[in-house]
């Protein structure tokens, strides 16, 4: 068991474009053999809400491709975050890419521990009964515990 | 094309599903039987290779087959 390969992430963005890095490459390690371990810090715990509801914006990334040229005055207007967000979601469905809701099922079901940061919790308010079950929650010295022993570790 | 023991359909699924899919059906079959795999994503054709050499779960065949790609792997 100890030369089991071990992988430890930290996802600390809590958008619907960056939620799948750290989600498709947990489950593709469990899938390949890995024990692997996601620390959820800051944004990134957004991504364990029971109910997610992620958003995607072009604001402040001018690498998002757009279907057209947009100023980005325009981009800021009301409603633009939404509805880039579900036209993101449609492109995704299209292409077979698998939703972030099934990505982290996967992930639970390979056993990838989940760890929320314990202080973003304390300092936003967070409440843990909105979390999925089965996570667990600790701090920077828990994330190293792990983090120390891994061969790949990586900051998302 | 060799016999097979089990079948798994992964076209229209992008990375990381069809490994994720492999790897799940693998998981119910018994060693040494063979699953086919067939998978419309082209990254998938790199991806079983490094999937195969990682589990140890044999890649006896890679092909294409009227635009799709289709694998044989061999259960350790």
């Amino acid at each position: 068991m100890s030369d089991q390969k071990k992988l430890a992430i930290i996802a600390t963005k809590g958008t619907l474009d960056w939620a799948y890095p750290p989600f498709i490459l947990a489950s593709t390690a469990a899938a390949l053999g890995y024990e692997t371990q996601i620390f959820f810090t800051f944004y990134g715990l957004k991504l364990l809400d029971k109910k997610l509801d992620l958003q995607v914006t072009s604001l402040g990334n001018p690498g998002m491709p757009m279907p057209m040229p947009m100023p980005v005055l325009v981009q800021a207007l009301p409603g633009m975050q939404s509805m880039m967000t579900s036209m993101m979601k449609q492109k995704m469905k299209s292409k077979g890419v698998a939703s972030v809701e099934d990505l982290r099922d996967l992930c639970l079901e390979a056993e990838v521990k989940m760890v929320a940061c314990q202080m973003t919790v304390d300092l936003f308010e967070m409440d843990p009964k909105n979390f999925i079950d089965g996570i667990e929650f600790g701090g920077a010295a828990t994330f190293f515990e792990f983090a120390g022993e891994s061969d790949i570790c990586l900051y998302v | 094309m060799a016999n097979f023991d089990q079948e798994l359909d992964a076209s229209g699924l992008n990375c990381p599903l069809p490994i994720l899919r492999a790897k799940k059906t693998l998981g119910s079959m018994e060693t040494g039987q063979i699953l086919r795999i067939v998978a419309t994503d082209p990254g998938s054709v790199k991806d079983f290779e490094a999937f195969s050499k990682q589990t140890g779960n044999e890649l006896m065949e890679s092909g294409e087959e009227g635009g799709k790609f289709t694998f044989l792997i061999k259960k350790a």
